[in-house]
This record gives C-alpha cells, sequence and structure tokens, in this order.
C-alpha cells in the first residue's frame, strides 16, 4: 500500500510539473506577451520596459525556472487589474468555490445513488425508466441553460429564491442543483449499471442461496462491490464541478475563483489566470490522488496492476 | 465502460460483416427501427442538418437584420410594422428567432463534426502508437494525457481561446485539443489486449511489417469502441461549444450560434421567457439525439453491454 502510495505521488508531482509548463506556455502562444498587457499605442520604450520588468527578455529556460520557483510558492506576479498579489485573490475565493462544489457534489450523491439502486433493483419499473429519462436529459443539458430555467422559473416566476449572488444558503440552493445536475445524471446511470451487473455475480447468488435476506445481500453484498467503480467516478466529478463552476457561477453571480476566472480571462489579466488555472489543476490532481488511493483500499486487486 | 470487449469478439463481428455486408447494413437499420428513442434521435438530427444546410432557403428571414421597431415579439405572433410572422419570436435587438436557430444549427453542427473529426483520428494515431510501441513512445503520450486530464478542460480551452482570441477556427482548435484523449486512452487498452492475441501472432509469424498489422489488423478492431466513442465525443463538442460561445469566448458575433444567443438573453429573463429558453431547447434536443443514438450504438456494438 505504502509502496503504491508513493509511485502515486510521484506521478501527481510528475502531472503537476507538466502543469506548470502548460500554464506557462499558454501565456506565451502567441509570441510576445508584452503585447498582451499594454495598450497597442504605447511607446517602444515603454514597451522594452515592461518587457524587461516582467523578465521577458531573458531566455525562455530562464523565464520558466524563475515562473517555476514562483509557482511552488504561489507567487505567480500581482495582478494586473487589481494590483494585488494573483494568488492571494485566488485563496480568497476558493472558499466560496468549495462550497459551492460540495453543495453540488452532495445533492448529486444523496440522489444519485438512492436513484441508482432503485432502478437497478426495480429494473424496467416505472421507476428505472423515469430515472433514466430524467438521468439522459440531466447529461443532454447545457449546464448555463438549466441555471437560466431555474432562474426563469424558481426565482422569476415563483419567486422563491434568490437568483443570484451569496447572501446565506438560500441562494447555495439554486447554483448547487445546476452544478450538481450533470453529475447526478451521470452517477446514477453509472450506479444502475454496476449494480445490475453485481447482482448477476455468483457471490450474490451464493449470498441467495445462503439464504440470506433480500435486503442483506443488496446492501452488504452487491451495493457495497457495485460503490468501488462509482468512488472513481465521484472523484473525477468532483475534479470537473471545478470546471463548471466557471460556468455556474458565471450565470448567478457567485462570487467564486470561476467567475474570476471569467473577468481575468476577459481583462487580459495573465498573472490571474495562471494563478487560477495552476490552483484549480493543482486541486484536480489532488483529488484525484485521493481517489486512487481510496480505490486501492476499496479494492485490493487495483494495487497489484 | 462502454468501451470494454473482448478482442476475439469483435474479431468475430468484424469478419463477419465481410463476408455478409449487406444483411449487416439491413441488421443494423432494423436494430436501429427497433430502438424508438434512437429512431427519433436520428429524425431530428436528420432534420437539423437539412435545415442547417439549406439555411438561406428554409430560413424565413435573415439571421442578422435587427427589425428596431419589433424588438421582443412573443412566439407565433406578427410584427405590428411589418406584418412578418415571427414563429419563434424576436430577441432583444429585433431579429427572427427562427431564422438565428436555423442559422446557429450550421454552426453549432459544424463545429461539433469538424472537432470530431479532427480529434477521432490524432487520438486513435496517438493511441495506436502507445500502445503498439510500449517503451518511451508510451510514456510520453500517455503522460501528456495525464496533464491534460489534470485541468478542467473548459478553463484550458478559456486560458488558450484568450490568448489566441476567440474564432470560429481556434474554437475548432481547443475542442479538438480537448478531444484526443480519451480515443488516445481506449485504443491503447485496446491494442495492449490484442498485442498477445493469436491473429496478431498469426500476422507476425506469416511477416506482416509493422505498419501492416497496426494498421491493417489492429486498427480496424479497435473501430467498435472508437465509433462509440465519436458519437458521444460529438454531444460533448457541441455542449461544450455552446458554453464556451455562452461565456462569449467561441463564435463571435453577429454569427448566430446558440450559446451566444443565450448569453445575448441573460438581461431578458424576466421580460421574455422565449428568448432564454428556445435556443436552449434546440441545444438540448440536438444533444439527446446524438446520445440517443449513442447509446443504441453501444448497445448494439458491445456484447458484454447487450447481456444486461
Amino acid at each position: 500500500m505504502v509502496q503504491f502510495i508513493i509511485r502515486r505521488l510521484f506521478l501527481s508531482i510528475f502531472v503537476i510539473l507538466g502543469v506548470t509548463i502548460v500554464v506557462f506556455a499558454v501565456v506565451r502562444l502567441s509570441g510576445d506577451p508584452t503585447g498582451l498587457m499594454i495598450s497597442p499605442d504605447a511607446s517602444a520604450e515603454d514597451v522594452a520596459a515592461l518587457r524587461h520588468e516582467m523578465g521577458f527578455d531573458r531566455s525562455i529556460p530562464l523565464q520558466f525556472w524563475d515562473f517555476a520557483k514562483g509557482a511552488v510558492r504561489g507567487d505567480f506576479g500581482d495582478s494586473l487589474r487589481y494590483r494585488e498579489p494573483a494568488f492571494s485573490l485566488v485563496t480568497e475565493r476558493l472558499a466560496a468555490t468549495m462550497k459551492l462544489t460540495v453543495a453540488a457534489l452532495t445533492i448529486a450523491i444523496c440522489v444519485a445513488i438512492p436513484a441508482g439502486v432503485i432502478s437497478a433493483v426495480k429494473r424496467n419499473s416505472i421507476w428505472d425508466r423515469l430515472a433514466m429519462f430524467f438521468a439522459l436529459f440531466g447529461q443532454s443539458m447545457p449546464v448555463f441553460w438549466f441555471g437560466i430555467l431555474l432562474i426563469l422559473i424558481v426565482s422569476v416566476q415563483l419567486q422563491w429564491l434568490p437568483s443570484s449572488g451569496s447572501n446565506g444558503p438560500r441562494s447555495l440552493i439554486l447554483p448547487a442543483v445546476t452544478l450538481g445536475l450533470y453529475s447526478t445524471a451521470r452517477i446514477t446511470r453509472l450506479v444502475r449499471s454496476e449494480m445490475i451487473e453485481t447482482i448477476s455475480q455468483d457471490f450474490v447468488r451464493t449470498a441467495r442461496a445462503k439464504g440470506l435476506r433480500d435486503r442483506v445481500v443488496l446492501y452488504r453484498h452487491a451495493f457495497r462491490n457495485a460503490l468501488i467503480p462509482v468512488v472513481t467516478v465521484i472523484g473525477i466529478e468532483a475534479g470537473g464541478m471545478l470546471g463548471g463552476a466557471v460556468i455556474t457561477e458565471t450565470v448567478f453571480a457567485w462570487p467564486g475563483i470561476g467567475q474570476l476566472a471569467v473577468r481575468a480571462i476577459f481583462n487580459r489579466d495573465y498573472p490571474l489566470v495562471q494563478a487560477i488555472v495552476f490552483t484549480i489543476a493543482c486541486i484536480f490532481v489532488l483529488i484525484n490522488l485521493l481517489v486512487d488511493v481510496l480505490y486501492a483500499y476499496l479494492d485490493p486487486r487495483v494495487k497489484l496492476a | 465502460m462502454s468501451a470494454v470487449s473482448t478482442p476475439g469478439a469483435l474479431a468475430l463481428t468484424v469478419s463477419e460483416s465481410r463476408t455478409s455486408r449487406i444483411t449487416g447494413w439491413r441488421r443494423i437499420w432494423h436494430s436501429l427501427l427497433r430502438n424508438r428513442l434512437a429512431t427519433l434521435g436520428l429524425v431530428i438530427l436528420v432534420v437539423m442538418s437539412v435545415a442547417a444546410i439549406s439555411a438561406p432557403l428554409v430560413a424565413p428571414y435573415d439571421p442578422t437584420w435587427q427589425e428596431r421597431s419589433e424588438r421582443l415579439v412573443g412566439p407565433l405572433s406578427r410584427g405590428e410594422n411589418t406584418d412578418r410572422l415571427y414563429v419563434l419570436g424576436t430577441d432583444p435587438l429585433g431579429r427572427d428567432i427562427l431564422s438565428r436557430i436555423i442559422y446557429g444549427a450550421r454552426i453549432s453542427l459544424l463545429i461539433g463534426f469538424c472537432s470530431v473529426a479532427v480529434s477521432a483520428p490524432v487520438g486513435v494515431l496517438m493511441g495506436l502508437l502507445a500502445g503498439y510501441s510500449r517503451r518511451w513512445i508510451d510514456d510520453v503520450i500517455m503522460r501528456l494525457a495525464d496533464v491534460q486530464l489534470a485541468f478542467p478542460f473548459i478553463l484550458l480551452a478559456m486560458a488558450i481561446v484568450s490568448v489566441l482570441g476567440p474564432s470560429t477556427r481556434n474554437l475548432v482548435l481547443v475542442l479538438a485539443i480537448s478531444g484526443w484523449v480519451i480515443y488516445a486512452r481506449v485504443v491503447r487498452g485496446q491494442v495492449l489486449r490484442m498485442r498477445e492475441a493469436e491473429f496478431i501472432q498469426a500476422a507476425h509469424t506469416i511477416g506482416c511489417t509493422q505498419s501492416r498489422i497496426l494498421f491493417r489488423h489492429m486498427l480496424p478492431n479497435t473501430m467498435t469502441p472508437v465509433i462509440v466513442l465519436i458519437t458521444f465525443g460529438l454531444a460533448s463538442m457541441i455542449l461544450l461549444e455552446s458554453s464556451l460561445s455562452f461565456l462569449g469566448l467561441g463564435v463571435q458575433p453577429p454569427t448566430p450560434s446558440w450559446g451566444g444567443m443565450l448569453n445575448d438573453s441573460r438581461d431578458y429573463i424576466s421580460k421574455a421567457w422565449w428568448v432564454s429558453v428556445i435556443p436552449g431547447v434546440a441545444i438540448m434536443l440536438t444533444v439527446l439525439s446524438v446520445n440517443f443514438l449513442g447509446d443504441w450504438l453501444r448497445d448494439m456494438l458491445d456484447p458484454r453491454e447487450q447481456q444486461k
């Protein structure tokens, strides 16, 4: 187990190095980044001064070394727009995004697992058909449109919940439901198919043959085994939600890093963009690492592979 | 999940289809007609594609013409001044929504198809190389995939588009970059499984060149999961395109796109529901249809799934 964790840890560090290279490279895709940071009518001297100040006149490997050194310490330079360290702008807003993501994930798990299990156990029943119908819709609906529909119905027509901002728990409901929609659909479908597969396996038949009650067989034997791949997908979904948060936060004016990211990109605020992308990627890698370890713990066969 | 099946079974289906191609097509057609949702999906997609291709003939009005005196006219009503019939109403700038939906279908479908057409072959080739070569090529390709999967895609896309500038070409590029990984992973898995298969060893023994083994023997046998992936890939590309256009990073105005239309509608949610509902319905119907077809294809092509 320890060896497995160490190997995965090394892989994660490697991936983060790759992430650093990509984040560094993206801003240089267009050639000289000073052109992106300064107004087009700046004088040649101004451009040269900025180039020197930002270190763009040095060799690429040297620039990367400086960037990587900074990134490790959370130093991405000052935001061009807010004139504050970019990384602290990110950390300030991280909590809001985390709150939204955790809420969405909770909703997804609480809805999807019962729905999936019921669908599998009562296969081809009306509940199964309904659940699968909604799951397919959930996977086909654009996140932002679902958010707009919720605002239209729940906020504008019924006036039950606020449509934007973050004042108290009531304002969390709509964004969390919106962000959780896709994952709910995906996890429901997965739980259903995994349950159907485990129910048809030999050890479940053996448990039944032993004379165990249906409920015991279902929850002690089938469900626990079906859960293993589900844990992985929940992890992937948690990471994916960080991306979905960008859109959801824009729709609901939720003050998280997603909204900050959109603004930073429109403002061409590259230090901020780099800080956001790097932070999210690191969280993402961390979640994946946790999921892998959890997976190996749940299913000892994985370690051997 | 959807992509795992035994190479033996795949080899069988391939050889079967070679001997009886006509009955094969007929069998597929029958299987499609038996699946009501898939048939519905196909019908919707065909109608949309025909409308998209013949947009100038089908669309009632110019999608960019702004009838300033007839803004936010409700669906199924006539304009007060021009007596034009607005089947789906007009948007905040007085443009006919139906015409914009039809022209928007062009963009959505075109970008979806193009980005899949770029990402699938690249991904398949990468997967073949990674699976067959092992050693360092495998490592490089798979670590590249790991790094790419370490980003939420939408963020990477936003960063790239913000540097390169938003345009339809850049959008296809970004979507293609995002898409290749899944094909590469699945194809690599298939190839690894197949390496030890008897028909590959036989090909080695009779002296086939490596490229022949790779492209004539292995490639056709990876196609089953790839076809399914392409279908679902198309659905997710259309969704991503609309998301990016919604954020203002995709298709640029005045070109009508469904995501862009939703973006324009945001300030008018409380005044005119149709402006924000209709483009969303268009996106959802398209994606739903593609998913119906994908589900059917997966069930039909994957013997393991069929047993369930």
